[in-house]
């Protein structure tokens, strides 16, 4: 009966109340929506991470970590690859050579990155070949030897095109200084400038020939697993199984991005909290008026014998009762708004440069997970919790004999 | 039997300049079934002694004995108790809850009290019957009028079965007619449930219909007169 008479008191004075949980709905709504929009955003620079920079875990030679000698590989890459492809969490493996080198044209020169892959077994691991701009080439489609896929941002810096020519200087593991021209057979862009302009794709064997590098090796064993969240677990297995091999996962080869997605979580309720606490103060503020207005019948209520636990409850509960009708309705609203953007996105590249740059995409799909709305939920209840406490105690020092005789 | 025994009461006030002798030495016992006034004009402390045998407010001095059990030395919460489970309460402005109807008005303090949801319908009908708004039962209070307001609240009182209801000023807000109908309705559950009423009220009809009248002039007791 108490709860059926807190909730009818919300509606006693319609408006007040109405006009505190239209606050509470768009605080929530503005809460939820922005907290998918970074959810989003992070969400998508790790699954492009994972797809086309980092895969989840990858294994290298210790010393290639310290110092990215040609020589320090890791030996019978392909045999750990047969033992490893039979593990049930890994999706897909592919070995890598990984080379610094300078990449010359007629009119200039940088330094690069050049990886040396098996374009099938890569396909399978990385989404490179998905990013072929349209109309910039089959990727490795031919077998003609010495293609090269490189990335629009480095194009643009050598001024290149589909089938240029461009010639790529590096060390032979006798410790010689090699040229060879490779042809432009794809131009790539992902959504990271800085990844575009400095990672060249050529085929394994093509740069084996070149180095001299024993084909058996590799510097580097990318590993897709069929769940992001398995990276550590498997790195764990790895580690035991290959004590002679270094063992990362995505978040320590890029560990910025896994200091942002570690902290993200924190970030999004610390908005969310933000505004609950804003909104808090005007709760408090909406129920000591309640407090205030309703004297005389809680002096009547305490004179006729409703203990100070059930006027604590009674007030509590019409405090959560409004807090929570907003955040259902903030957060269902979050829900609609997000769903209808995760369809069609959101198109910020008019800020494209800047995003690209911090390796961001400029369309932006907000997502977020169940945890997040039962959180704020919960946090909603905490809030009217909270926020109940100071008007329901006025309440309880009220003096029923001179409560019932107020006027007001 | 005597359902009410005060003895030596004092209730002094801090007051701006000197304290207020509110209620100054009242001696006074109450039986079982006394339809009593506690007559006098404004400030002369009928209120006061209402709310102290109500146990709103605690005396400074004295006993207040209800059925054998001394109020003054309950503690707060074990008074709300006792209150709930043994004295009704009528005031002046009714009270009654907006949000809800007359019987659940009626029925609220059954549900303070824990009872059944078979016994908190059956007693609010009875005891809205009894005050003759059976039929309005489904009614929120701003569909009553004053009157019917009143009778709820007398309603409301009397389904904890309490052993005594303090009415205060139960008239004071309401025609002559209405108030007519109240006093009548008050005084049928008197003799017929043998329901004791005290009523604190300076209304001439209340004191006509009372059979005890208690005057009480500057905190004391100056006249104690019953009707034949």
């Amino acid at each position: 009966m108490i709860n059926s008479i807190a909730w009818k008191n919300i509606w006693r004075n319609k408006l007040r109340s109405s006009v505190v949980i239209a606050a509470v709905t768009f605080g929530i709504l503005a809460g939820v929506f922005s907290a998918g929009l970074m959810n989003g955003m992070v969400e998508r620079r790790l699954r492009a991470a994972i797809e086309l920079e980092t895969s989840n875990v990858q294994l290298h030679n210790p010393k290639y970590i310290e110092n990215k000698e040609l020589t320090f590989a890791i030996n019978n890459a392909d045999g750990i690859i047969a033992s490893l492809i039979k593990m049930p969490e890994v999706k897909a493996i592919a070995k890598r050579m990984k080379i610094m080198a300078m990449a010359n044209t007629a009119s200039s020169g940088t330094g690069v990155v050049v990886y040396g892959i098996e374009p099938e077994k890569e396909k399978l691991v990385s989404g490179i070949y998905k990013k072929i701009l349209p109309g910039e080439g089959p990727y490795f489609e031919t077998d003609r030897k010495n293609s090269i896929v490189i990335g629009q941002k480095l194009a643009e810096k050598l001024k290149l095109k589909l089938k240029s020519k461009i010639v790529i200087t590096l060390q032979t593991v006798d410790g010689m200084m090699v040229n060879a021209a490779f042809k432009v057979v794809g131009i790539y862009k992902t959504s990271n400038s800085m990844f575009d302009e400095m990672n060249i794709f050529v085929r394994y064997n093509d740069l084996a020939n070149l180095t001299g590098f024993n084909e058996q090796n590799a510097h580097e064993i990318a590993i897709l697993l069929n769940d992001t969240n398995l990276s550590d677990d498997v790195a764990q297995k790895l580690t035991k199984q290959f004590p002679n091999l270094d063992v990362m996962t995505w978040k320590e080869i890029q560990p910025d991005l896994g200091i942002t997605v570690e902290f993200l979580n924190i970030m999004l309720y610390f908005y969310v909290i933000i505004i609950l606490l804003a909104l808090g103060f005007g709760i408090v503020n909406t129920m000591l008026m309640v407090v205030l207005e309703r004297i005389k019948e809680l002096g009547m209520l305490m004179a006729v014998g409703m203990n100070k636990m059930r006027i604590f409850k009674m007030i509590m509960l019409e405090t959560i009762y409004l807090s929570l009708t907003g955040g259902i309705l903030g957060i269902t609203l979050g829900i609609i708004l997000i769903q209808i953007f995760q369809q069609h996105g959101i198109d910020l590249s008019i800020y494209g440069e800047g995003f690209s740059a911090i390796g961001y995409d400029s369309m932006i799909y907000p997502s977020i997970g169940i945890d997040y709305y039962i959180g704020t939920f919960l946090l909603v209840i905490l809030t009217g919790i909270i926020a109940s406490i100071y008007p329901a105690r006025k309440a309880l020092k009220l003096n029923p004999a001179e409560a019932v005789r107020t006027e007001i | 039997m005597n359902v009410i025994e005060i003895k030596n009461l004092e209730k002094i006030y801090d007051g701006k300049s000197v304290p207020v002798h509110a209620v100054n030495d009242i001696n006074l016992t109450f039986e079982q079934g006394e339809f009593a006034a506690i007559v006098g004009p404004s400030g002369s402390g009928k209120t006061t002694l209402l709310n102290l045998i109500g146990g709103l407010d605690k005396p400074t001095s004295g006993e207040i004995i209800i059925s054998g059990t001394n109020i003054g030395e309950l503690s707060s919460s074990k008074m709300i108790d006792f209150r709930l489970n043994n004295i009704g309460f009528v005031f002046q402005a009714y009270n009654l809850i907006p949000v809800l109807t007359a019987k659940e008005n009626v029925e609220f303090i059954m549900h303070l009290q824990g009872k059944s949801p078979a016994e908190k319908e059956a007693r609010s009908m009875e005891m809205l019957n009894a005050v003759g708004l059976g039929d309005r039962a489904e009614s929120r209070p701003n569909k009553l009028s004053g009157g019917q307001q009143q009778r709820v609240a007398v309603a409301r009182a009397l389904a904890s079965k309490p052993q005594f209801i303090l009415a205060d000023e139960p008239t004071a807000n309401l025609d002559s007619k209405s108030a007519e109908t109240l006093l009548d309705i008050m005084g049928k559950l008197n003799k017929e449930e043998k329901i004791t009423f005290i009523f604190s009220t300076h209304d001439q009809r209340v004191m006509k219909k009372a059979r005890r009248v208690i005057t009480v002039e500057d905190g004391k007791v100056v006249s104690d007169k019953k009707a034949e």
